[in-house]
């Protein structure tokens, strides 16, 4: 047995079972009843809950006195302005830019990469790492890398600076890293957020031991949780129930996939090719050790060592005003939700986004203007 | 205070045209609205025009409607499982015509567009493919126009095909009442679904067939099933299912609601798109068809598809409501979302 199991799409299918989804369901109203308080603030911190939570239609099923807050769980929205800028330059110096498809409507300070591309920069949407290697493979021309995502696709990044790249291949590391994040809303002095519903495909990669520190100084339950809607759902009822009772622990309820120690040969892979720094995170604050950067002895592969890249020539013009109205931020940290957004749905739609919260397919703002929230349906 | 409200990419975003507007969504039905069709003289009276934005026009010619259709086609590759660009040019606009009511083409028209360096072998074996198919339709070939255009002046070969048609009924895609069942004659996500696997050398691709199909057969069966009771009917093609629907949703003013499990998709379709993240919904099918059907005709016009070849997977998978009007709703067997459209296309244009 693999460390990580990937289970194939058809298995998943049982855990999608509609008369076992509503049987958790009311065992959910049951247990949020018995908290006795309302309502009760949970939050996930991850974009792939929040996209299944959407898809399966969940919240029109999730009880009343539930409140299931999407947390800073969308990699591409935390993607600060100067990251961006860094890869419109570097498109602009005529790099060919090798990134995610959905970095490319991120807004930047003047321009995002979609506009950088309609204006002869060449951007390259790929599906992985081992992609943009590909393509630098297949030109003589610099290929750059723009790395985004937590530390599962980070992983991705690493195995890829380890292995063989030809010369004309960089990275330009825009990679985040959770469980910091977690301490910042747990510390911001709003929080209501009584427990954690955490990615399990994150805690693949680091095991679920690394959030028993965070329990223990917060005093707030983490439940590990997968992507079905069953797994979605059972993993809120084992939360609520920790909260109800007043036990804050660390519980998995993704076995399948999630060991208490996680991927030892991803871990070590990903550590040896990045170290954690701290910086901004779009609309979150600045987060100590946020981010994924590379280390010093991978500094023949970091764009950031081998190109200069000049971010004031963007600066010539002002970010768009709209921007300043954008609530992205407070709906990241679980303070606001889109419909509060005087943007949301008129200047913010998906065609032309003002926030990056409406830019991802994980992004909070897209997913309710695609999946409509949880309107009475 | 700076007063600047647009930065220069928003700018950029609105002075040109790109790549979202030929997505089939809201873009480029906004695009054709706010340009393509505006300032032309009304099209004859009683009959559809340019304004309703329908498969195709149609213009009354004494008890009888003359249907009129066009589309030109690109397709990377211009070779791909389950058919080619000829299929692709021929079955389009046979099927335009087929989702007006006109199941019996008059005559094509073709217009090819070839850049300088295509092999004259792949010309040969895409005229085959249309001769093929339109055998296959009852169609044929009328008149024609080529042009060469010099390298990298465009992308291997445009085709574009004009249809008409005689019909002695039209249906439109505004005509959903509630109440109206929505039928789709089969799988849903196939053509998108085997051109992306072939571009992405997808390892799945040897089981992923495009249905690029002439429709006009299945259809007529359909339409004698049960005369004057197919409300509505649309090709889900660029946008897939949930452009096709929210289409007729919006034209109708009725709302939709889909059963999520009654929707047919392949395994090796559902599979692809778990992998890749994507919703059959939106990906573009070449060989199916949606109708809003009275709800009493539902049994019969669903019989009349399933003994056809090409309807045999057909299933009723929504019904028209007088709630949530234009929109599109998904029951997912656990709960209910909207369905979006594609905003945009990830991926290289598919047809």
């Amino acid at each position: 047995m693999p460390e990580t199991a990937v289970p194939s799409a058809v298995d998943e299918l049982k855990f999608r079972d509609p008369a076992k989804a509503r049987a958790l369901a009311a065992a959910l109203g049951k247990v949020t009843r018995e908290v006795g308080h309302a309502p009760v603030s949970v939050m996930h911190v991850c974009g792939s809950h929040e996209q299944a939570i959407a898809k399966f239609g969940l919240r029109t099923i999730l009880p009343k006195g539930l409140n299931v807050i999407m947390g800073p769980g969308c990699p591409v929205c935390v993607t600060d302005l100067p990251e961006v800028d860094e890869a419109v330059v570097l498109a602009q110096d005529g790099k060919i830019i090798a990134s995610y498809g959905d970095m490319l409507k991120v807004p930047g300070t003047a321009q995002s990469l979609a506009d950088a591309q309609a204006l002869g920069g060449r951007i390259e949407v790929v599906y992985s790492a081992a992609q943009a290697v590909e393509l630098a493979r297949d030109t003589t021309d610099d290929v750059v890398f723009f790395a985004s995502g937590f530390e599962t696709t980070a992983v991705a990044t690493a195995a890829v600076a380890l292995g063989d790249v030809p010369p004309n291949f960089s990275i330009l590391s825009a990679h985040k890293y959770i469980p910091p994040v977690m301490e910042i809303v747990a510390e911001m002095p709003d929080s209501r957020v009584e427990g954690f519903l955490a990615a399990g495909h994150a805690a693949a990669i680091t095991g679920w031991k690394i959030f028993e520190r965070f329990v223990e100084k917060h005093r707030v339950p983490v439940v590990v949780a997968g992507f079905e809607p069953l797994d979605i759902l059972a993993g809120l009822v084992k939360l609520i129930e920790l909260v109800r009772d007043g036990t804050p622990r660390v519980e998995n309820m993704f076995p399948r996939c999630v060991t208490p120690d996680g991927n030892r040969n991803a871990q070590r892979q990903l550590w040896r090719v990045f170290r954690t720094q701290g910086g901004r995170w779009r609309g979150i604050a600045h987060v100590p050790n946020g981010n994924l950067r590379l280390r010093d002895e991978f500094a023949h592969l970091d764009a950031r060592s081998r190109y200069p890249i000049d971010l004031r020539r963007l600066w010539t013009h002002a970010p768009s005003a709209l921007t300043q109205v954008c609530i992205c931020g407070e709906i990241m940290a679980g303070l606001n939700a889109p419909e509060n957004c005087p943007l949301f749905g008129k200047e913010c739609v998906p065609e032309s986004p003002v926030g990056a919260c409406m830019v991802s397919s994980e992004g909070t703002c897209k997913i309710w203007y695609q999946y409509g929230g949880h309107p009475e349906l | 205070m700076s007063t600047v409200l647009r930065s220069p990419g928003e700018t950029i975003r609105e002075e040109v045209v790109t790549l979202k507007h030929g997505a089939g969504g809201q873009a480029m039905r906004r695009l054709i609205a706010d340009i393509l069709a505006q300032g032309f003289a009304p099209g004859p009276p009683d009959g559809i025009g340019l304004a309703a934005m329908d498969d195709g026009a149609a213009i009354r010619v004494g008890e009888r409607w003359l249907v009129v259709t066009t589309d030109s086609h690109v397709v990377h590759p211009v070779f791909f499982p389950g058919g080619d660009i000829g299929r692709l040019a021929v079955a389009g606009t046979v099927n335009d015509l087929a989702m007006m009511g006109a199941t019996t083409p008059l005559a094509l028209t073709c217009a090819v567009i070839v850049e300088e360096g295509f092999r004259r072998a792949d010309l040969e074996r895409i005229h085959r493919s249309m001769q093929e198919t339109c055998d296959e339709a009852g169609a044929t070939v009328v008149a024609g126009d080529t042009k060469v255009m010099g390298r990298g002046e465009l992308d291997g070969i445009v085709i574009n095909t004009t249809g008409i048609a005689l019909a002695d009924a039209i249906v439109p895609d505004a005509g959903l009442r509630p109440g109206d069942r929505v039928i789709v004659t089969g799988t849903i996500g196939d053509h998108g679904m085997a051109l992306m696997a072939k571009r992405h050398v997808l390892a799945l691709e040897g089981e992923l067939r495009s249905d690029v199909a002439p429709l006009n057969r299945l259809i007529a069966a359909a339409l004698a099933a049960a005369p004057g009771l197919v409300s509505a009917m649309k090709d889900p093609t660029r946008g897939g299912v949930a452009s096709a629907l929210h289409e007729m949703a919006e034209k109708s003013r009725v709302g939709v609601v889909l059963q999520e499990p009654a929707l047919p998709v392949s395994s090796v379709v559902r599979s692809a798109a778990e992998m890749l993240g994507l919703d059959p919904l939106h990906i573009a099918n070449e060989g199916k068809a949606l109708l809003g059907v009275r709800p009493d005709a539902a049994g019969r016009v669903l019989a009349a598809l399933r003994a056809q070849p090409l309807g045999r997977d057909a299933a009723v998978v929504g019904e028209c409501i007088v709630e949530h009007a234009g929109r599109v709703i998904l029951d997912t067997g656990i709960g209910r979302r909207l369905v979006s459209e594609v905003e945009g296309e990830p991926l290289p244009r598919i047809c």
